[in-house]
């Protein structure tokens, strides 16, 4: 199987590895970089439980090749909180018990925050639209959609007065 | 309920922020698939294009030819230690890995073991099985005719796929009451298959090491005692040892019953790791997690009710034919064989009632393992809630109105049912009363008889269920001879914090959580001071796990006594301290204080520095207590809810437009936790009724066997719950609770097949079977003709 070196930068630290052609990104988050936040769900691009972001964008890493990811920038749950502060994302879904068993919610709060860097004030709609890429099984999703309405209310001040 | 504690300490009733959330926002859970030893290999597993086959050959060598490939395990591996076959929980056997044949698609054939996981796939394209497929019975109804292919081969002597026959009640009083009934309705009902679908999947690490002999297996189970006893028992003659093995049940993501059970691959990667020395990871992949695991559900059901012309319902008569796979593999206590499934008769003061089941083999993977309920209550209850609404529509009346005139009264508790429950407390009038009033019943009628004027279909659907749950007492409830209790095991340290262990397993659930709330409750001592524990089969108290809604029913009782043991040996330090008689002290939650001076007291904290530092002479240094918890009855949660759909005339698409659920778990340790199981039962009772199923072609084959096709709600399927309760306590648990998981899952199947019955009964529709998709709803408005 052909190698290919590969650089990535995840959560803004640069690193080099050395892939398989069909290593697939949440495999090398995962066993090459030990970063087991990101879960495997389904392997099929249904669950979302995988979901990284992609230079912002947010993908299932269990459908993305490693290759795929060179020269690119990846953002994990581990990258969420910055300088022992919680992402208010995190915040969120702690405050308004958006979680149960954990394993769906990295995934989902990644693709929060995504939705929340371009839409600082979503509808309820917008944000069941948002997150229909991700199954979760535990909370019937009326408390996440409460928790990303949270970090939306509490990360509005921030962006209004950098727009200013 | 007013909280008794303050927000400092967080005791029954205050909402507390979860304890386990700051790892799991940040990614720091610690899933199996998480943990990583060294030297550890990979497992992948080869599986059954066929649902029925002759194994005529394996072909290993260009597996093994593969670099990284180490080894490849068929059914010949293991039974050279005799463990190709092991035992179900309900007494049947099943095979770990075939030597002669297999008998569903997508059963484990042979396992590679491999340096790496994609290498370990790799090896399982290149096995090559040579198979001879053979005739395939997937009915139930066909696989008990005569001449049917006998399936189980492997059990001398057996003539035909008939697995047992089970039967409650009084079939002659049961006759003798519909002869003489003014009405009565007859409804089918099939159940389908569905599946946990929980979002991380199961699989295991097991290590092996040779030299002591210890076995570790970080798996994925709701039990893992009962995990350790099993492979003790069945593993015992190659080695295995109960004080040798050790079974650590990591964070969970999700189980809803689908852990519970041994499954092959558990199996197979502990004896490849006993074989090889090494650490062995299997972690399955969804499709074989839909495929392969245990299934729920699968009852054929007739459900029949007698009743007087003024709508007294006088008998109910239920009979079932359950479709158990290949082998009976269910998850049940050992005396029921159909679960808990007596309790049918519902909500309602039914004076005769009889049921009756058969179970058959089919060529389908076992299992009837619970899908978020506690052994079959949820099929139980979709049957006596629908044949209620048949009945009322036959009587034409309110469906509403039907409920409470049959309602056990709230002064018949305990309360006796005509299947042998007793029922320990209930209010259901309360409950159907504020669930009508919340969603505004009247004003919905009146809408849907407007609507219906112009054409439009709208439909109103109650469920007033009652759930059993809490397994259970000792004298009727054990799994394999182990009786249902539970455990906690709680130690004081000396500057007042503890740790608090337990038999039971949180899969989501919050344990770590609700189970500090008790202990705060009991002793004043702050619940983010109690570290709570649970899975660790080395240090956990014994305790059967947790399914069914059995943890705060088993295990939060035993924190509860724990802790009040806790109590009574701080009062005789705090006598001590204080320099009274025990008879002088009284309690407020947190310290002891004498009666009339109040002034002079002595806090749980400065009872437990003393308990290691100015113990009383003669008594044992030390503060902490052990509980294994027998509850005297199962407890009994109840609810009603009521639906509202909108059908489109256009697709047959039915959409919930709000859904009213009126729970009552007795009384509530954390107000947060318990919406938020509501909430999830209730998606995982919209599942079923609108979404889930699997199913098979003649030949066996899957379908639903992928989340392409096996359709789990998303946000956009899954209406904006509203939640309300009543509080009607336990009586006889030490905290008046009851338990709450997975009434929600019990409920809402049957609220909205009623509420989308309702909106086409006009029509003359009386029943549609669940899922309810759209091409199943259009094929009835086309025949009723009124598609659009």
């Amino acid at each position: 199987m052909a190698q290919h070196e590969i650089r990535v930068k995840v959560n803004g630290t640069e690193h080099k590895a050395q892939v398989e052609s069909r290593l697939l990104l949440v495999h090398l988050l995962r066993e090459t970089l030990g970063m087991t936040g990101t879960h495997i769900g389904c392997d099929t691009t249904h669950c979302g439980a995988c979901t990284v972001l992609l230079d912002g964008v947010p993908v299932k890493s269990c459908t993305v090749l490693a290759v795929q990811a060179d020269g690119r920038a990846v953002s994990t749950v581990e990258g969420l909180e910055q300088d022992g502060k919680l992402h208010a994302i995190q915040e969120g879904f702690w405050q308004e018990h958006g979680l149960q068993c954990g394993f769906c919610t990295p995934g989902m709060m990644l693709t929060s925050a995504a939705l929340l860097a371009h839409n600082p004030d979503p509808s309820d709609g917008e944000i069941r639209q948002a997150i229909s890429g991700n199954l979760c099984r535990c909370t019937g999703y009326v408390n996440i959609i409460k928790s990303v309405q949270y970090a939306a209310a509490k990360l509005r001040p921030a962006a209004e007065s950098a727009a200013e | 309920m007013e909280p008794r504690t303050s927000a400092a300490v967080c005791g029954m009733g205050h909402s507390m922020k979860r304890k386990e959330d700051p790892r799991f926002i940040r990614g720091q859970g610690r899933y199996v698939d998480d943990i990583k030893l060294p030297g550890m290999l990979h497992m992948d597993i080869v599986r059954s294009p066929y649902a029925h086959a002759k194994i005529l050959a394996i072909h290993t060598e260009k597996a093994l030819a593969i670099p990284g490939v180490l080894a490849v395990i068929t059914g010949e591996t293991l039974k050279a230690y005799n463990l190709h076959w092991m035992p179900t929980l309900m007494s049947d056997t099943q095979m770990v890995l075939p030597v002669e044949k297999v008998m569903y698609q997508a059963q484990e054939v042979a396992a590679v073991i491999a340096t790496d996981r994609y290498i370990a796939a790799d090896g399982v394209d290149a096995v090559e099985v040579e198979y001879e497929p053979l005739p395939v019975v997937v009915d139930p109804r066909k696989a008990l005719e005569p001449g049917a292919p006998v399936l189980r081969t492997d059990k001398e002597g057996k003539t035909d796929n008939h697995i047992w026959h089970w039967e409650t009640g009084d079939r002659a009083a049961t006759e003798r009451a519909f002869a003489e009934a003014d009405v009565t309705v007859k409804q089918d009902l099939y159940i389908p298959r569905i599946h946990v679908a929980s979002i991380e999947t199961c699989g295991c690490v097991a290590d092996f090491n040779k030299t002591d002999t210890h076995l570790t297996v970080y798996m994925t189970t709701q039990a893992p005692h009962a995990i350790r006893t099993v492979f003790a028992l069945v593993a015992g003659h190659v080695g295995l040892s109960e004080e040798k093995i050790r079974i650590v049940s990591p964070d969970i993501g999700g189980g809803f019953g689908g852990k519970v059970p041994v499954y092959p691959g558990y199996v197979i990667a502990v004896a490849a790791s006993v074989v090889i020395g090494k650490p062995i990871k299997w972690v399955e992949d969804r499709m074989e997690n839909l495929q392969a695991d245990s299934f729920a559900r699968d009852y054929h059901m007739t459900a029949e009710l007698a009743a007087k012309q003024d709508g007294t319902m006088t008998a109910l008569r239920i009979t079932t034919l359950a479709d158990h796979g290949y082998t009976d593999a269910a998850a049940n206590p050992s005396k029921y064989p159909a679960g808990l499934f007596s309790i049918c008769t519902g909500s309602y003061d039914i004076k005769t009632a009889f049921t009756e089941m058969d179970a058959a083999y089919t060529n389908k993977p076992p299992g009837g393992v619970a899908y978020r309920c506690s052994f079959r209550v949820t099929e139980a209850v979709h049957a006596i809630e629908r044949v209620t609404d048949v009945l009322a529509a036959e009587l034409k009346m309110d469906p509403a109105e039907l409920r409470f005139k049959n309602f056990i009264q709230a002064d018949k508790f305990p309360y006796k049912s005509a299947l042998g429950w007793e029922y320990d407390s209930g209010n259901y009038k309360a409950a159907l009363e504020k669930a009508m009033e919340r969603i505004g019943y009247t004003e919905l009628r009146k809408e849907q008889a407007e609507k219906r004027a112009r054409g439009e279909l709208m439909g109103i659907g109650i469920c007033s269920f009652t759930e059993v749950v809490g397994a259970g007492p000792s004298k009727d409830f054990d799994i394999l001879g182990i009786k249902m209790f539970d455990s906690a095991e709680i130690r004081i340290h000396p500057t007042g914090k503890a740790i608090a262990r337990f038999g039971t397993k949180s899969q989501g659930q919050g344990h770590e959580t609700t189970y500090a709330q008790i202990v705060a409750e009991e002793l004043g001592i702050p619940a983010a001071h109690i570290q709570v524990e649970e899975g660790d089969t080395d240090t956990a108290p014994y305790g059967l796990g947790t399914y069914a809604s059995r943890s705060t029913p088993t295990a939060g009782a035993a924190a509860a006594v724990a802790s009040r043991k806790i109590r009574d040996k701080a009062k005789k330090i705090a006598a001590h301290l204080l320099e009274v008689s025990e008879d002088d002290l009284e309690w407020e939650p947190g310290k002891f204080s004498v009666k009339g001076a109040p002034q002079k007291s002595k806090t749980i904290q400065e009872i437990a520095f003393a308990a290691y530092t100015n113990h009383p002479p003669g008594m044992e240094a030390g503060l902490e207590a052990v509980d294994y918890y027998d509850p005297p009855n199962l407890t009994f949660p109840f609810g009603s809810y009521i639906c509202v759909v909108d059908i489109d005339r256009g697709t047959g698409e039915v959409k919930v437009r709000r859904f009213m659920a009126v729970d009552d778990c007795g009384n509530i340790i954390n107000p947060m936790i318990v919406d938020g199981q509501i909430h999830g039962g209730l998606s995982m009772g919209l599942a079923p009724a609108l979404f889930e199923e699997i199913s098979y072609d003649e030949s066996g084959n899957i379908s639903g066997g992928s989340f392409m096709d096996y359709l789990v709600p998303t946000s956009m399927e899954t209406p904006k719950w509203e939640t309300d309760k009543t509080i009607t306590p336990c009586p006889h648990h030490p905290l008046g609770a009851k338990g709450v998981g997975e009434s929600a899952t019990v409920g809402a199947p049957p609220a909205i097949v009623n509420a989308v019955v309702d909106a086409l009964s006009h029509l003359g529709v009386r029943h549609i079977e669940i899922p309810m998709t759209p091409e199943r709803v259009w094929n009835i408005l086309r025949e009723k003709g009124v598609a659009e």
